[in-house]
């Protein structure tokens, strides 16, 4: 769906998704970067089901929430990418208890 | 605690030009901004976009990068990556700013207090709910275009650009000259249109972005597919964007797409604003609600200041002469300088200012978006964090739903994530609709303080105090 210009300069940030390695690059939004690797749908709506993936990109319509470093609902428009981030797509409404994060 | 001076949200063109001015003036001032380098979304990548772009980003991108040094040498403190998600307002005036900073594991919140308060929130994309809207694949033109600016991504496969307004012209100019095809561009801009704005485009004559504008639209028509005058438009797909439809004249038509770009327009962000108690009131020209606001950005709360497009769109340039504008109000209003020094200050400011609002009327005319565009009806979803049809809203409303606020209580519209920013004004025109009022007379969402989620572990990392419970404490109506 998107590609880099090939003129893109940026070094590398070492990111996975979904488990797999991926190879970001510096400047890229998490949003940006999944996009990059041929990501379209980042979630499930919660009262459907249905697929849904990044509209805005500028923090306003939170479709894009995915989980980064096993903390849910982050909006991946907003944060950059960092090395070692761990990055899972495909979540829909949690279930009480199910998953609940540890407390920093 | 240490009260700033002036605490500032969002580091964009007017956020930017009015922290540079208060600190100039000898104020403390602090800019937050939730990105992580300045330039708001205009000019989004700024400090990091390669110079070799200057070719297709064009010229009044790169017009940001002169904002930066003087505000990197004024003395303001720069807050990248923070989220300001309350203010409260004490008894004393002054402001508590709550905000939360830090990466996903380790969020934390802290309150500052500041004797004034500048927002400068900027636009957010206009809703525009059609069918298929919600489909992955089916992206907001402005959110491409920031793509490109910080990752330097375009688009591959088959790009359909659909709506109206500059800056989709503008995205399809800068794909074109990055060696981008586009499948298609369709023009949403009703039949009729250009008649109506033509009595103003007098004023448009003397508009620097005139010549600009007329090139831009040439260099796409040579170069692209443009449809005009496009109606019913809808995205179609399964699980993702598969194709558009649409008319045009009488003439129905399926292109099949693997990227949809939507954009008509954009509106002010007036979450903040409205949650701190502004009033708010609608522009039916810009089919939006902004803060009401005098001639220095002051607001119906004393010490609260909106600038740039946050208090009404005007363009990036109109933005910087607001934000000199509020900054110099705020300098006076905390005793920096005379009311002389600040009126003589303004005249330049004043005068920039009505150089970039030529031609505003003319555009916001011609670009008002088609009633169809923002009314939508049947399935077609309203509130995309709930999945509210339009049918809902409607049938709610012929019922008598008292206004937009019920309508949340009944429908949950406006009670996700985005809390009301992507569905507001399509409810409330909606209602408006159905029950034959003016928008001004339905009235907006109401914003509550937390503007943004926050989790009970920010929460809980505020020093407990009169601040923490005034930031989450429901503000009188």
């Amino acid at each position: 769906m998107f590609a880099r210009l090939p003129d893109d300069a940026a070094t590398d940030v070492a990111i996975t998704i979904d488990g797999e390695p991926f190879a970001a690059r510096a400047g890229d939004t998490v949003a940006a970067a999944l996009l990059a690797a041929g990501r379209r749908v980042f979630r499930a709506a919660p009262a459907t089901g249905a697929p849904r993936g990044p509209y805005c990109l500028m923090g306003v319509c939170f479709e894009c929430m995915v989980t980064v470093d096993g903390r849910p609902d982050q909006q991946a428009c907003m944060l950059a990418v960092a090395p070692g981030m761990r990055i899972e797509t495909g979540r829909g409404v949690r279930a009480v208890g199910a998953d609940a994060g540890t407390p920093p | 605690m240490t009260t700033l001076d002036v605490a500032i949200v969002g580091a964009g063109p007017a956020g930017l030009a009015a922290a540079t001015l208060c600190a100039e003036r000898g104020l403390s001032t602090s800019l937050y901004d939730e990105h992580g380098g300045p330039g708001g979304q205009i000019y989004r990548g700024i400090t990091t976009a390669s110079r070799a772009r200057a070719e297709f980003l064009g010229e009044d991108y790169w017009r940001g990068a002169t904002l930066v040094p003087p505000f990197e040498r004024s003395g303001a403190r720069y807050v990248p990556g923070a989220t300001v998600w309350a203010l409260a307002r004490r008894a004393d005036g002054t402001f508590g700013v709550s905000q939360s900073a830090g990466p996903p594991t380790a969020r934390y919140a802290t309150t500052v207090e500041a004797r004034a308060v500048i927002l400068a929130t900027g636009a957010q994309e206009r809703p525009f709910p059609i069918p298929g809207w919600t489909l992955p694949g089916v992206l907001a033109a402005g959110g491409a275009q920031l793509l490109l600016k910080t990752s330097s991504l375009v688009p591959r496969g088959r790009v359909v650009l659909a709506g109206s307004g500059p800056l989709l012209w503008l995205l399809a100019a800068q794909y074109l000259r990055a060696g981008v095809a586009i499948a298609a561009f369709l023009d949403t801009t009703p039949r009729g249109r250009l008649a109506q704005a033509a009595p103003l485009a007098p004023g448009f004559m003397l508009s620097p972005y005139l010549a600009k504008g007329l090139d831009l639209v040439r260099f796409v028509r040579r170069r692209a597919r443009v449809v005009e005058y496009v109606t019913a438009l809808a995205v179609e797909g399964k699980d993702a964007a598969e194709a558009v439809r649409f008319r045009h004249g009488s003439h129905e038509e399926t292109l099949p797409a693997d990227l949809v770009l939507l954009h008509q327009g954009v509106v002010p962000d007036v979450q903040l604003a409205g949650a701190a108690g502004c009033a708010l009131a609608w522009n039916d020209v810009q089919a939006c609600f902004a803060p009401v606001v005098d001639v220095w950005g002051g607001t119906s709360v004393p010490g609260l200041y909106v600038a740039g497009d946050g208090a009404g769109i005007a363009g990036a340039e109109a933005a910087e002469a607001r934000g000199r504008l509020t900054g110099l109000a705020v300098a006076n209003a905390l005793g920096r300088i005379a009311g002389t020094a600040r009126d003589a200050g303004a005249q330049r400011h004043r005068r920039e200012l009505a150089q970039a609002l030529r031609g505003r009327a003319f555009l916001d005319a011609l670009y008002r978006p088609a009633d169809a565009f923002r009314m939508p009806h049947g399935d077609t979803v309203a509130c995309r964090c709930e999945e509210v049809s339009a049918a809902t809203i409607l049938q709610l409303a012929r019922d008598g739903c008292a206004g937009p606020n019920q309508m949340k209580a009944y429908t949950r519209c406006g009670m996700g994530p985005c809390q009301g920013r992507f569905c507001g004004l399509t409810v409330t025109e909606l209602m408006a609709q159905a029950q034959r009022r003016r928008p001004a007379d339905v009235g907006a969402l109401r914003a509550r303080f937390p503007v943004k989620p926050v989790t009970l572990g920010e929460l809980a990392s505020l020093p407990v105090g009169e601040d923490a419970l005034r930031a989450v404490v429901r503000s009188p109506d």
